[in-house]
This record gives C-alpha cells, sequence and structure tokens, in this order.
C-alpha cells in the first residue's frame, strides 16, 4: 500500500440533479405564480454562477399580494375551524419532508452554507415548526393565552438571508396556525427556496391567497411595511433595518415583532468541560459561516483556562473543512454575499487597527465567490469595535475575565441581548449565570440548539416578542391574557 | 520509573494528576462522535481507508474452544488475508489466550509472518479477578512464550472503588515486566467503567503508568468500543502528547464488525488525535468478523459488484 501517512477525504459531492432551477421566476400571489416586471440576478456565491433572475417586487405586486391575502382571510382562512387549518399544515409538514433533499439543495446552493448544514440541521428544523404550529391550530384556546383569542389578519413578514428556509416556516407556520393569513418578502439574495416552497403551497392545495410570496429587496421591504392594509409585521434582520421599521409602525395600529442582531457572549468559566466546551464555541460562531443572529460571537475565558481554552481551540479550528458547500464533507461554507464579505473584511480590519491579534485558521479558500477563513481575534477588550459590533461572519472576538461576576458583568455590557452561553460542570454555577444574564436564550454546556416548542428571542435591541412555543404563537394572536 | 515527571508514584501525587483532569460532558461528546460518522468517504479515500483499516486489525480468537489448529489458521488469515490478492496488506497482530502465544508465533514464523506480532491478553483476562502474583506470571508465561504484545486487564472493582494507585500500581508492574519485550496495551473494559469521566481518568492513569496502548474494552462486555468512548480515550492521547511530547497508541476493540464502522473509526482518529495516529504503531482495532467485510468491500471496490461471502476465507 501506498505509504502515506494523511487521510484526504475524496471529494463527495451532493448531486445537484434533484433541483431544477428556472431562469426566471415571478411572484407567488393568489395561489398563481404572476409575472415580474423588473428582474435581478440571484447568485450561487460559493461559486458566483447566476442561478436566476429574481422579480423585484413593485408596488402594485404588494398591493395585489395584500389584496390577495385579505380576500382569502375574510372568505377562506379566518372561517375555517382549526382543525381544518392544522390538516393544511400537516401536509405541508409532510411535503417539506418529501421534499428535503430538493430543499436542501437548493438552499445550499442559493445560500452557500454547507450541504451537511442544510440537510441536518435548516430543512428538518423547518418541517418541525410546521408539524408543530399544525398541532396547535385547534388548540388554541388551550395555549394558556386566554380563550378569546383572535387572529391580526394579514401579516407581513420580512424574512433574512441566513436561514431563508427555516426562517420563511418560524414566520409562517405559526401565522397560519394562529388563523392569519401571510405576504412574505424572502431576502434579496436567497429567494429560491421560498418559491419552492410556494410550490408547496399548491401541492399541499392551501386555499389561494393564504399565503403570498413577494421577491425584491429593501424597497419592496418598506412597501410591506408601510402598507395599510397589513395588520402585523414580523421582521428577522439587523437592528438597523429594525429600527427603521419600528419607527415607520409606531405610529399605526399594526402589531409588530422584532428578531434582531446580536453579540452574544459564550462564557468559559474554569470548571468546564474543557474538550467539549470548544466544540461548543466552533458550533457557536462557525456554524453556518458565523451569518447567525445569536451566534455566541464573544468568547469570554476565565483567565486560568484561558491558555488551554486558546490553544485547544486553535488546533480544532486547524480541522475546519472550509470549501464546495455541496461537497458533504464541508464545515464552513461560502459568505452569503459580496457585500457581506466587505463588511466581515472591514470589522476585521477594525480589530487589527484597535490592536487585536488576529489568528486565521490555515486553509485554502477557494479562487471564486465569497470566502473567508474561520478567525479568532485575541486580547480584545470590552471598548474594541469588534467586541460591540455584530460582524455576522466566521469571526471570533476571545475576552478573557477574572471572576464569574467579572464574566457576568462583561457579558452584559452590550446593547444586545439575543443568546448567551455558559460552560461549567458546576450545576449550581450554571444556574446563577444563567439568572444574571440579559439575554433571550441561554444555552448551557451547549450553543446553537433550536426546537420549535421553545421561545427564542431578544432582551434590549436584539428584538421584540418571541418566536416558537406558546410565546411565539402569542404574536399571532390578539385580545391573548397571559393566564 | 518518573512517569513523566506527571506524578511521583504516591497516591497522593496520582490524586493529584487525576483530580486536575477537567470533566467530559456526555451530550458535547456524543454530539461530536455523531457529527463526525455523517464524513462521507468515497472513492480513492475510501480505498485507502480500507487497506489501512487492514493493517491495523488485531485478528483476534479469544474462545475457550480455541485450539493449535484453530490459531493457526487464524495466523495463516493474518498473513495473507485475501490468499488470491498478494496487495492485501497483513494485519497488525494476531490477539489470543496465554497457552496459544507459542503455537502463533512459531507458525507465523513458519509462514513467512515475521511481521505480524502476536498479542497475549494478560492479567487475568477478562475480569481481572486474580491475585498480583497470578497477574505477574500470566503475563510472564505470555512473554516468554514469544507474545511482542500483552494486553492486559486494568481492576475494574479498584476503579470504581477510587483505588486508583493499585489500579496504577498493577499497570507499572506489568508494564516492568514487559520491559523492552513486549509493547503494553492497557484494556479499560469501558462498558463496565460507564461514564465518559472514567474513560479519561482510566486514560490519564494509564498512560502515565506507562501503557504503549490504551485499550477500550475486552469483547466480552457490551457496549463496547462506542465512537465516543473512542473519541474520548484519542482527546487523551492527543493532550497527553501536547504534555510529554509521547505518542500513546488507541485501540477500540468490541463491536467494530463491518468497514463502515471501521473507516468511521478512522475519521475519529484523523479528527481528533490527527493524522500521526494514522498507523498501526499507534492505532488497532480489535476485531473477529470485521475483515472479511473489509476484503469484501475492497473486491467491491475493484470489480464494480459485491462478491459472493464464498469468495473470502471464513478463517
Amino acid at each position: 500500500m501506498e505509504d502515506k501517512l494523511s487521510f484526504e477525504y475524496a471529494p463527495a459531492p451532493e448531486s445537484r440533479a434533484v433541483v431544477s432551477i428556472k431562469p426566471k421566476y415571478g411572484h407567488f400571489i393568489g395561489g398563481k405564480f404572476v409575472a415580474g416586471t423588473k428582474h435581478f440576478p440571484t447568485i450561487n456565491p460559493a461559486t458566483e454562477e447566476t442561478l436566476s433572475a429574481i422579480a423585484l417586487g413593485s408596488k402594485s405586486d404588494v398591493d395585489a399580494a395584500v389584496k390577495s391575502a385579505r380576500k382569502a382571510y375574510v372568505t377562506t382562512w379566518s372561517k375555517m375551524s382549526g382543525k381544518e387549518r392544522g390538516k393544511y399544515l400537516f401536509r405541508i409538514a409532510r411535503i417539506m419532508q418529501e421534499r428535503a433533499r430538493e430543499f436542501a439543495v437548493l438552499e445550499t446552493l442559493d445560500n452557500g452554507k454547507p450541504i451537511r448544514e442544510s440537510r441536518d440541521v435548516d430543512v428538518p428544523l423547518a418541517a418541525a415548526h410546521f408539524f408543530y404550529h399544525a398541532g396547535w391550530a385547534d388548540k388554541l384556546e388551550f395555549a394558556g393565552l386566554g380563550t378569546s383569542t383572535k387572529p391580526h389578519g394579514v401579516a407581513g413578514q420580512i424574512i433574512p438571508w441566513n436561514f431563508p428556509l427555516l426562517m420563511l416556516a418560524w414566520k409562517v407556520a405559526p401565522a397560519l396556525a394562529a388563523g392569519n393569513t401571510v405576504v412574505l418578502k424572502p431576502a434579496e439574495t436567497t429567494s429560491l427556496t421560498a418559491l419552492l416552497f410556494a410550490e408547496v403551497c399548491q401541492q399541499a392545495e392551501l386555499p389561494a391567497g393564504v399565503v403570498n410570496i413577494v421577491t425584491g429587496d429593501g424597497s419592496t421591504g418598506a412597501l410591506i411595511v408601510n402598507h395599510p392594509g397589513i395588520d402585523k409585521i414580523a421582521f428577522t434582520g439587523s437592528t438597523e433595518v429594525g429600527k427603521i421599521i419600528a419607527r415607520a409602525v409606531a405610529p399605526t395600529k399594526k402589531s409588530i415583532t422584532l428578531e434582531l442582531g446580536g453579540k452574544a457572549a459564550n462564557i468559559v468559566f474554569e470548571d468546564a468541560a474543557i474538550d467539549e466546551a470548544v466544540e461548543g464555541i466552533v458550533n457557536g460562531i462557525f456554524f453556518n459561516q458565523g451569518h447567525v443572529c445569536c451566534a455566541g460571537s464573544r468568547l469570554l475565558l476565565q483567565e486560568n483556562v484561558a491558555e488551554e481554552v486558546l490553544s485547544k481551540l486553535k488546533t480544532r479550528m486547524a480541522k475546519i473543512r472550509v470549501g464546495d458547500p455541496m461537497d458533504k464533507n464541508t464545515d464552513l461554507g461560502a459568505i452569503n454575499s459580496h457585500e457581506q464579505l466587505l463588511k466581515i473584511r472591514e470589522l476585521s480590519a477594525a480589530g487589527d487597527l484597535e490592536g487585536a491579534e488576529r489568528w486565521s485558521a490555515p486553509c485554502e479558500l477557494p479562487g471564486k465567490g465569497f470566502w473567508f477563513a474561520p478567525t479568532i481575534f485575541t486580547g480584545v477588550t470590552q471598548s474594541h469595535r469588534i467586541a460591540r459590533e455584530e460582524i455576522f461572519g466566521p469571526v471570533l472576538s476571545v475576552l478573557t475575565f477574572r471572576t464569574p461576576q467579572e464574566g457576568i458583568d462583561k457579558a452584559n455590557n452590550t446593547p444586545f441581548g439575543l443568546s448567551a452561553g455558559i460552560w461549567s460542570e458546576k450545576g449550581s454555577k450554571v444556574l446563577w449565570a444563567s439568572r444574571q444574564l440579559r439575554a433571550g436564550v441561554i444555552w448551557a454546556n451547549t450553543f446553537n440548539k433550536f426546537d420549535p416548542t421553545s421561545p427564542f428571542g431578544g432582551y434590549k435591541e436584539s428584538g421584540w416578542g418571541r418566536e416558537g412555543g406558546r410565546h411565539g404563537l402569542s404574536a399571532y394572536l390578539k385580545g391573548v391574557s397571559h393566564e | 520509573m518518573n512517569f513523566y515527571g506527571l506524578v511521583d508514584g504516591t497516591e497522593a501525587s496520582l490524586k493529584k494528576y487525576l483530580g486536575a483532569l477537567s470533566g467530559v460532558d456526555q451530550v458535547g461528546a456524543d454530539a461530536r462522535a455523531a457529527m463526525l460518522a455523517t464524513r462521507s468517504i468515497k472513492t480513492t479515500s475510501k480505498r485507502w481507508a480500507i487497506d489501512t483499516a487492514i493493517t491495523m486489525v488485531d485478528l483476534t480468537t479469544l474462545e475457550g474452544a480455541d485450539t493449535p489448529g484453530k490459531v493457526k489458521a487464524l495466523c495463516t488469515k493474518a498473513v495473507r488475508p485475501d490468499p488470491t490478492d498478494s496487495t492485501v496488506p497483513s494485519v497488525g497482530a494476531v490477539c489470543v489466550y496465554n497457552d496459544m502465544v507459542s503455537i502463533a508465533r512459531t507458525h507465523l514464523d513458519l509462514i513467512g509472518g515475521q511481521h505480524v506480532g502476536v498479542a497475549a491478553v494478560s492479567t487475568a483476562f477478562p475480569s481481572g479477578r486474580a491475585s498480583m502474583a497470578v497477574k505477574i506470571q500470566d503475563t510472564q508465561d505470555a512473554i516468554d512464550a514469544g507474545a511482542s504484545e500483552i494486553d492486559m486487564v486494568i481492576d475494574r472493582g479498584a476503579f470504581l472503588q477510587g483505588r486508583y494507585i493499585e489500579v496504577f500500581d498493577e499497570i507499572v508492574k506489568i508494564r516492568e515486566i514487559c520491559g523492552t519485550k513486549a509493547h503494553l496495551k492497557v484494556i479499560f473494559e469501558t462498558g463496565e467503567l460507564v461514564t465518559y469521566d472514567n474513560v479519561r481518568k482510566a486514560s490519564f492513569l494509564a498512560m502515565a503508568a506507562g501503557a504503549h496502548f490504551i485499550k477500550t474494552s475486552t469483547g466480552k462486555v457490551a457496549p463496547a468500543a462506542t465512537a465516543p468512548v473512542v473519541l474520548v480515550m484519542l482527546e487523551a492521547v492527543r493532550d497527553f502528547y501536547s504534555m510529554t511530547n509521547v505518542r500513546i497508541g488507541v485501540k477500540p476493540a468490541g463491536g467494530i464488525r463491518n468497514t463502515k464502522d471501521a473507516i468511521k473509526q478512522l475519521v475519529l482518529v484523523n479528527e481528533t488525535a490527527g493524522p500521526e495516529w494514522l498507523t498501526p504503531s499507534l492505532f488497532r482495532i480489535g476485531a473477529s468478523a470485521l475483515l472479511n467485510d473489509l476484503l469484501m468491500q475492497r473486491m467491491k471496490m475493484d470489480d464494480g459488484y459485491y462478491a459472493s461471502p464464498q469468495y473470502v476465507t471464513i478463517d
């Protein structure tokens, strides 16, 4: 046999034959695909190949979608029993499972995330959200939200590009279960799985107009936010845009939920299980290329274990497989867009300039597409920009603390409050820390775990309201009384 | 012995050394092992993995019914696993009971298998329930008979009672007997130690005491070489290397029956301890049925179809 030491994994690409991408797409309004007027390209960020042309939603498109949603709400969906609504949701969930490979491949092509993640995380979780909410549709009065709740009517939903299908599921499933109809706008760089979801709605014979999808950019989103025919706005995206939306909605009667940015602290105490903590740090910041609002982007290490953790973290980071997202062995895929890559570079350069020490995993980046090697900055302090601003990429800022209280104080010293992580084998410390942390989701000895039964949402500038669980359901109902 | 400067042989120093180890989070270790099990190993890398795995097999027979004839057949298979294909490498060693060692060694030498080791299970295998004098004699017998590798069991009772120093002293004594004649593999019987914290503790204890290899199981207790247990042991040898600059080997044994399982083990090695461990001198797989599945998969890769099981020899 050959005398070679290294175990090179041969390419193991997932086949893209399972998807057929049309050269051009329109909107999905009133149960039908309707042609758009202006179009913009959507590309594969791993190769810069143009995948298709996406319609830019105009005022008349949004008007038509809202009109269709209103009609469906008044004539069909609000009159239908919860049991019947639930049947549609179950049907959608099952079809999503049946077409899981198609969704996973399309998501990876359009978004740049590794097929392992779209296959094992995004798509199964999206289906799980429909299954979970399907069960609530006929049990709303038993959800502990009061017995006289009503749907809002038409919900306008604007979702981000980091988990395109999953964020669609987080928005659409509870809205439909509660009896609302929706107008949804996917992010401009990642519309394809939402358009495939429109096909699933047709396949499930969902009544026309219950789900409407208008593609486009921020201007289309603004049309939805400001549309007088919409009763509720749900937005997931940056804090910056969230503030604009909050201002726009404030003088109206619209109800609103916002899932915004984060700068989560991942706190490793001296008594942590170090190897698993290192895995959790990697999963916290490098999962989905760090394009995760709840990413553990600020690592807080207790000083007496900092050196050991950092040394193990670097060893582990050198094993991260960066490259072709369609390869089943890839751990870190492409940055979603050129624009995002520039933002990551800009903030990383700020880290250099402010005197933090940069270390990137030694890995070869593909020549085409948008790539950023997994990177950590050590010697970061609270006053560095990279400790305060959301980078939304595979870049980790490492800070240290001396006592548990100092760790908590640094963790909370941020305008954000979406998530936090605690690593300790000592149960009493975990409970103590979780009570001090001002964040919506707190993981103990794990990170980036999601479940439809668990509410998700932020404190402070990370958002308003919750998604998932009974709390998330309440956002799509009015007249809620918390019993 | 200076135990790499990690302990001085006293109970107090051993307690301090083991007490400084960080814990293992079971959920996290399980998740990491499950993630690594999703690696897709195809074409050239699969072929490389199959041949590498063959060289790492400790081809084993540990039955009350073992006879010289059975052991000789095993040795023949070990040297030339596929009589029709000379490109198939020999396995790492044969693993037998004490009284079969000289038969195995003599037969291997007779058929050109000088490069194949003979491993003897020792210290009142599999339970370890005997006096130290018997354990010493057991080991000495095996070495006198020509064993090049000693697979000893630890006293799990003592370990679970927290009498770590006794476990440590036993390993030290057996290592002394091995001297330069035999490599020492220390079997934990992880199915009896149960927790990953115990596996980690046993790993560091055995390495400081002088083990050349740490081994999961006897093959007589289930569960045996589960992926997370092997992961924890690979992390231990990796960390021990960074502490001492000495590489200790790992041997999963029990429950690894097919090529898929074996390749998963190699992936664990590659991404945990590192590619330096992908050699039979640092990684072995204790198995009996595995070898034939590796041969079947190898034939399939060459021919493009699965052959009848009759094309591989049963022993």
